[in-house]
């Protein structure tokens, strides 16, 4: 099982908020409309993402994703970035797209 | 004999970004009760739900959790507009928030529909022009 830090190391994602970063992950879910991500994000996986509002941290906070990963290069205000971390929510910006990402992942998950 | 424990939650209406702090507090609740963590995750989503229901739709309104031997029943009531067609607010994907709810990336229509997956029993009072009470049941 990989971790969330070894995870980013891999693809090169810039860490945004640290949180529990030792945690290891168990698949992917991508989505934007947090209710449906609400309804079948799985505790563990990682959650792609170009949504940055503050509603994010509670979305993952209460599915308990491993970790956020912001797609094509998303980025979060101070006061969204300071609530994650208060949170100890993980979240990572990336440029690639949410397809590149799952893609890149599919391969350093085996 | 054990007793009950007991949580009540303000949700205020005014604030969206504030949304989600009783589902949170009750989540931390949860786990230092030594809850099972599926429990938990289906509790404090069905309870987020309801929050960002009656911040929407409701201008806020009065949460809680009662802990009992062998189940767990969550109550939300506010004084809202009601629902008008409670069968038609159950179907995935039906919503009548507005656009900028929708931008925020809520008003998908899953809050009804998560609550109901989520708890293991839901039933829903609601009165035009009254507001809404939500009771729902989790097994321990």
């Amino acid at each position: 099982m990989m971790t969330v830090r070894e995870m980013a190391e891999r693809l090169s994602m810039t860490p945004i908020s640290v949180g529990d970063t030792d945690r290891t992950f168990d698949g992917v879910y991508i989505g934007d409309l947090l209710s449906w991500v609400m309804g079948r994000a799985q505790s563990g996986n990682i959650w792609i993402t170009i949504m940055s509002n503050i509603n994010i941290v509670a979305v993952a906070t209460l599915t308990d994703v491993a970790c956020i990963v912001l797609a094509e290069g998303v980025t979060l205000d101070e006061n969204v970035r300071t609530t994650a971390e208060q949170k100890g929510v993980s979240i990572y910006t990336t440029e690639m797209t949410a397809y590149e990402i799952a893609a890149a992942l599919a391969t350093v998950e085996q | 004999m054990s007793e009950v424990v007991k949580f009540h939650f303000l949700v205020d209406g005014e604030d969206f970004t504030s949304a989600g702090q009783a589902s949170v507090q009750m989540k931390k609740s949860l786990r230092q009760l030594g809850i099972s963590p599926e429990i938990i995750r289906k509790l404090s989503i069905a309870m987020y739900e309801g929050e960002i229901n009656m911040v929407i739709h409701a201008g806020g309104g009065e949460a809680d959790v009662l802990i009992y031997e062998d189940h767990i029943e969550l109550n939300l009531v506010d004084r809202g507009p009601g629902i008008a067609n409670i069968e038609l607010a159950m179907q995935e994907g039906f919503s009548t928030a507005p656009d900028n709810i929708r931008s925020l990336g809520f008003g998908a229509g899953m809050g009804l529909p998560n609550m109901k997956r989520y708890s293991d029993s839901i039933q829903i009072n609601s009165k035009v022009g009254e507001g809404t009470q939500i009771l729902m049941t989790f097994h321990l």
